[in-house]
């Protein structure tokens, strides 16, 4: 893609926006700095709008840096690029030539305590990640909570200073994908918009907020709205984009039913209006992916993309979104934290204290635990349990779900995608 | 006879941060009849041997699936067989240990010798199923101890409080 030089991503995502792009992106990391250069070149040279990601591995994630170094020195297999166990300037030189005003990267990881990964983008010059408080937090470890919270303040601080009005650090908000699947979308929505005001308290320059694909789209379409709204209301006269992820839990089996999850999902994105969309590969349920198989997915979804396009100028959406008053619960749940404490940190910690946030399903220790989801049998994700939440809905006294419930939740989406994958082979 | 509840400690390993598995394992090895201590995910190896020291579970179950299980469930393996109170506890592996798609079983000589149990194939809980079923008619009956009766989440919080 090309971006006039000098605006990092923040500046690219806004030109695209102006262009009426919807920019994709896959999810990429490799350890050898070789692979990590081919990766993201392939990625650059595809035929889409395309941005670079750097994933970083699970060891890097959760601060252990000695068994980065180690499998790096013995050559053991990574998740992942290890941005702070290779020199410096090995980064740079990886990424010389590729990274630029027209290719920018993201730097994604689920650090709880991400100190290390901000201060390595900076000494390299990498301003776009992804992250927030609860959302690299509660999902992925046992970081207490409140640890998440100091540490994220520090970096979306660091993030603020070294942005310069010509290049804003971008923070992208993974409170959209809780869990990956089975939270219900108002507190997804909710989620995103606290840590985007978060994000805005600390003065992070520009931001994006996710929403992850769920179990319907009509669904999906009504809490992109009331994201939107949400931004609109809440964080006016910011930078902020919504980015979409093709569905985040368990996926299908079959390259046709795979394919014709990520071409919904791309349908979504345009429909529901996000400015990026994060992809997954067909080959995701069988191993990590590699560059061929990230490019095969930027590449459909870009085809996708314009195909839906076409269909939004012509007056024709595939969907109605629906109208479960969406909106109305997460600006409830987003009401009732913002009125514990002015400091938004402070009011996070306080919120899941109480039970006044609380994600199904969430087996970390500083949350309530008492929420719980369910697949309506019209496809809609719901409550099942709202536990304390400011809201209205179902407080069963006894064993909401089973096992076998659970299971067949978890593969709601990848069994109904490879049956009709089926069914029409 | 009635078998006594096994007390089985559920984890993930220290760098994986999948959930869904363990909540999974949970629910399945309740309905089993079998009480769990659920640690959750991304447990550091020094949290997970002071767990068992401090529930002594009859089983501990790891279940990884971010690639990094081979390593890491030995790592933490061999650190749970340090001490000699976990001689006799059987400790299983499974999930997805492996980043290239490769069956488990390639990793089972590596994870043996760190002191792992056994090694399952990915999905296969019918097998756990029947491995904590031989376990359980093994164990001595009416031994129940306190620690089985701690319920499972109040467990893990008090131990992140005491951290």
């Amino acid at each position: 893609m090309t971006a006039p030089p000098g605006t990092g991503f923040a500046g690219a995502i806004n030109n695209t926006r102006r262009d009426g792009l919807v920019v994709v992106q896959p999810r990429m990391g490799f350890a050898e700095p070789s692979a990590m250069r081919a990766g993201l070149v392939a990625v650059r040279d595809a035929r889409a709008t395309t941005v670079g990601t750097i994933t970083l591995d699970s060891y890097t994630r959760v601060g252990d840096l000695h068994s980065a170094r180690t499998a790096v020195r013995t050559r053991t297999r990574l998740n992942g690029y290890p941005l702070c166990t290779h020199p410096d300037d090995t980064t740079r030189s990886m990424l010389s030539e590729v990274y630029g005003p027209g290719f920018p990267i993201q730097v994604r990881h689920g650090s709880a305590r991400p100190g290390h990964i901000i201060e390595a983008m900076a000494r390299i010059g990498l301003d776009a990640t992804e992250g927030g408080p609860v959302s690299y937090c509660l999902p992925y470890g046992r970081t207490p909570l409140r640890s998440a919270i100091s540490e994220w303040s520090a970096a979306c601080d660091r993030l603020a200073e070294m942005s310069t009005p010509e290049r804003p650090a971008h923070l992208e908000s993974f409170g959209g994908c809780m869990l990956g699947q089975m939270c219900p979308p108002s507190l997804l929505v909710a989620i995103a918009v606290l840590e985007g005001l978060f994000f805005a308290q600390h003065g992070v320059p520009s931001i994006s907020l996710s929403y992850a694909q769920q179990t319907q789209p009509e669904q999906d379409l009504e809490a992109l709205a009331a994201l939107r709204r949400l931004i609109d209301e809440l964080l006016p006269g910011l930078d902020v984009h919504v980015v979409l992820y093709t569905y985040m839990g368990v996926f299908p089996r079959t390259r046709a039913g795979s394919s014709n999850l990520l071409d919904e999902s791309a349908r979504i994105a345009v429909f529901g209006g996000a400015e990026r969309l994060i992809v997954k590969t067909v080959m995701e349920s069988v191993r990590i992916p590699d560059v061929a198989d990230n490019v095969a997915a930027v590449e459909r979804a870009e085809r996708e993309v314009r195909c839906s396009q076409q269909m939004r100028a012509a007056g024709r959406p595939p969907w109605t979104p629906s109208e479960s008053g969406l909106y109305e619960e997460a600006r409830t749940m987003i009401d009732a934290v913002r009125s514990l404490d002015p400091d938004l940190g402070t009011a996070l910690h306080i919120a899941f204290r109480r039970g006044l946030l609380d994600v199904p399903y969430c087996l970390h220790p500083d949350t309530q635990g008492r929420t719980r989801s369910r697949v309506a049998p019209d496809g809609r994700l719901e409550w099942a349990h709202v536990g304390s939440l400011p809201i209205d809905g179902p407080r069963p006294a006894g064993h909401a779900v089973g096992a076998q419930e659970l299971t067949s939740m978890l593969n709601y989406v990848a069994d109904r995608f490879d049956s009709t994958a089926a069914a029409v082979r | 006879m009635t078998l006594r509840r096994l007390h089985v400690l559920v984890t993930g390993t220290s760098s994986d941060a999948h959930t869904w598995n363990l909540m999974y394992l949970q629910l399945a090895l309740e309905e089993a009849g079998h009480d769990v201590t659920n640690l959750g995910p991304c447990v550091p190896d020094g949290l997970l041997t002071e767990t068992c020291v401090r529930l002594r579970p009859d089983t501990l179950v790891i279940s990884s699936v971010n690639g990094h299980g081979h390593t890491d469930a030995a790592r933490a393996a061999a650190a749970v067989r340090y001490d000699p109170r976990h001689d006799a506890m059987p400790i299983i592996v499974g999930g997805l240990l492996g980043t290239a798609g490769d069956p488990n079983a390639d990793h089972t000589p590596a994870l043996e010798a760190a002191g792992v149990t056994a090694v399952l194939e990915k999905d296969d809980l019918p097998k756990l199923m029947r491995l904590l079923a031989e376990i359980r008619a093994a164990a001595p009956a009416a031994a129940a101890t306190a620690a089985a009766a701690t319920p499972a989440a109040a467990a893990g919080r008090e131990l992140e409080g005491a951290r």
